[in-house]
């Protein structure tokens, strides 16, 4: 026997040294979804790695930012004339936003939705990789330190880029979309189907779990559905880049990512997240505030004093007729349901009460001003 | 005939200093792991593979072979999320090829190293791609043309990189 194992020595090395990592890759595969037993190891390796990637990373961009904001200045006055005039276009372009969301976050309000708020993010560095093509992680310079946890989301302005998988004393592992083992709870913009959003062995999105029977179009917005209670909800991952009959019931959808998951460098962690409802600037507004602003009115009458609020009948506070030419579902232009702050009949203005409305009215008519004519005013 | 083949009396056995062993294959692994963040096209390449086919025909050692692709190995696959092992067992298995082949043949001029790094190449995909497929259960798909063309990619990195690493070398 020990004549035939030292014959067969360096055969016997490799059998044993083969079993072994056999046998401790059955342990791990046993174990799935714990680390525990490989925590070491990793932990060694990537503080031995790591800390010379942030050295880089940290040399290189201090580098680039020294050459582009002190030597190269070419074309920057063209460039700040140009900005200039973008922002003064996205000006205009926020206030019509401003008014969308503020309205939106009303009607929330109203049907008693819970929102998830992004209240808190850490911007971090990408500084390695895993190497690997079959292995799309990604290491990022924060850590626990600064409030890294393991399962947080992390984006980029463009789009999702996956979630925090381990954190290391000096940097963290961030597991990419497109990594086959990663699933993001995703919904279609338009057709608003949900799927689930995973990566295939060659790099590729695809979204799973839709029907085949189903209608996706290419160039569709794929945004997170926060079903997988990770990603909050409306984060847009990608756009639609193919759909076809898959060989099962499911559609075969490719996606592309929204964020370059190939060339990152700078990337948020979303470090806190709240769920709360809606809250409105001002006093909480009532669904009659709602229809108030949408349905249209007549001018002020000046006040006689024969009528008060008390006098009106019940049924007519919500009686308003409906002016020829204007559909009951039409918002009244420049109609403002922001009631004055710190006046408190302002917090139910309501609906101006109106008895018998002329036929004549037109959309055109004076709004309903709740600032200006609270309900238990005379009119 | 790039590949010629020689009797024991000719073969020359390497050896490294230690600084050499240990900080080569941190640098393959580190490069590895930071150069294709900013070129991606870098990911086909395996750095740390070469190392190991270096390492393994200059040595000359089957047991010195596998245990340093065992290493090597094992040390990638811990920056991967999957479990420990995968790159281990492939280049324990291609350690041991590399140097069982060098006390056999002449590995030392370029066409040599090119069909070596070829094989090898080759051989570790395989076997990466067996076990992970068959104990760890991950869907891969194997590509021939996809392989090849990795595979001659490193090779022809791998005459340039081991021309390089020539110079650490030391004769016993």
């Amino acid at each position: 026997m020990e004549n035939l194992l030292s014959r067969y020595r360096n055969v016997s090395v490799l059998v044993a040294v083969l079993f072994a990592q056999v046998l401790a890759l059955g342990v791990q595969v046993k174990r799935s979804g714990e680390n525990r037993s490989t925590r070491l190891i990793r932990v060694w390796s990537v503080s031995a790695i790591t800390p010379l990637e942030k050295v880089i990373v940290r040399t290189q961009s201090g580098t680039s930012n020294l050459w582009h904001e002190y030597f190269y200045l070419r074309g920057v006055r063209q460039e700040n004339r140009e900005l200039k005039q973008q922002i003064e276009r996205m000006q205009l372009e926020q206030v019509r936003l401003t008014d969308d969301a503020e309205q939106s976050r009303r009607l929330q309000a109203l049907m008693g939705f819970k929102e998830q708020f992004i209240s808190q993010t850490v911007a971090a560095q990408v500084i390695g990789s895993s190497g690997s093509e079959h292995s799309r992680v990604i290491y990022i310079d924060k850590n626990a330190n600064d409030g890294i946890q393991r399962d947080m989301p992390v984006i980029t302005a463009d789009g999702v880029v996956g979630k925090v998988l381990q954190v290391f004393r000096s940097s963290s592992e961030v597991l990419l979309i497109d990594d086959q083992t990663s699933g993001v709870g995703t919904i279609l913009e338009q057709s608003r189907l949900q799927g689930v959003l995973k990566g295939t062995p060659g790099g590729e999105t695809i979204l799973d779990k839709i029907m085949n029977d189903e209608q996706v179009q290419p160039g569709e917005r794929v945004l997170t559905s926060g079903g997988d209670e990770i990603f909050p909800k409306g984060l847009l991952v990608g756009t639609v880049a193919k759909a076809v009959r898959g060989p099962d019931s499911f559609l075969s959808i490719k996606v592309k990512p929204a964020a370059d998951l190939s060339r990152l460098e700078e990337v948020l962690v979303i470090t806190g997240k709240e769920e709360r409802q809606p809250q409105v600037a001002g006093a909480v507004p009532r669904a009659v505030d709602i229809l108030a602003e949408r349905l249209p009115s007549v001018p002020d009458k000046p006040a006689t004093g024969e009528h008060t609020a008390g006098d009106v009948a019940p049924d007519t506070l919500t009686t308003v007729n409906k002016p020829a030419g204007v559909d009951p579902g039409s918002t009244v232009p420049q109609a403002s349901g922001q009631p004055s702050p710190g006046v408190k009949s302002a917090a139910k203005p309501a609906i101006t009460p109106v008895k018998n409305a002329p036929a004549s009215v037109t959309p055109s008519a004076t709004p309903v001003r709740p600032e200006s004519a609270p309900a238990d005013q005379p009119q | 005939m790039p590949i010629t083949y020689t009797s024991q009396e000719q073969i020359e056995v390497y050896r490294f200093s230690l600084p050499v062993t240990i900080i080569v294959p941190l640098v393959a692994i580190f490069l590895q792991a930071f150069i294709p963040l900013r070129f991606p096209f870098f990911g086909i390449f395996d750095l740390p593979l070469l190392v190991v086919i270096f390492f393994a025909v200059a040595r000359r050692s089957p047991i010195a072979g596998l245990i340093t692709g065992g290493l090597i190995g094992i040390v990638q696959d811990s920056l991967t999320h999957q479990p420990i092992g995968l790159f281990g067992i492939a280049k324990c298995v291609v350690g041991y090829g590399a140097s069982s082949l060098g006390v056999k043949l002449d590995v030392e001029n370029a066409g040599a190293r090119f069909l070596v790094t070829m094989f090898f190449y080759v051989v570790h995909e395989f076997v990466y791609f067996m076990v992970a497929r068959g104990l760890v259960g991950l869907s891969l798909q194997w590509s021939w043309p996809h392989e090849l063309r990795s595979a001659i990619a490193n090779a022809l990195l791998a005459v340039a990189l081991f021309a390089l690493l020539d110079r650490f070398k030391q004769r016993t």
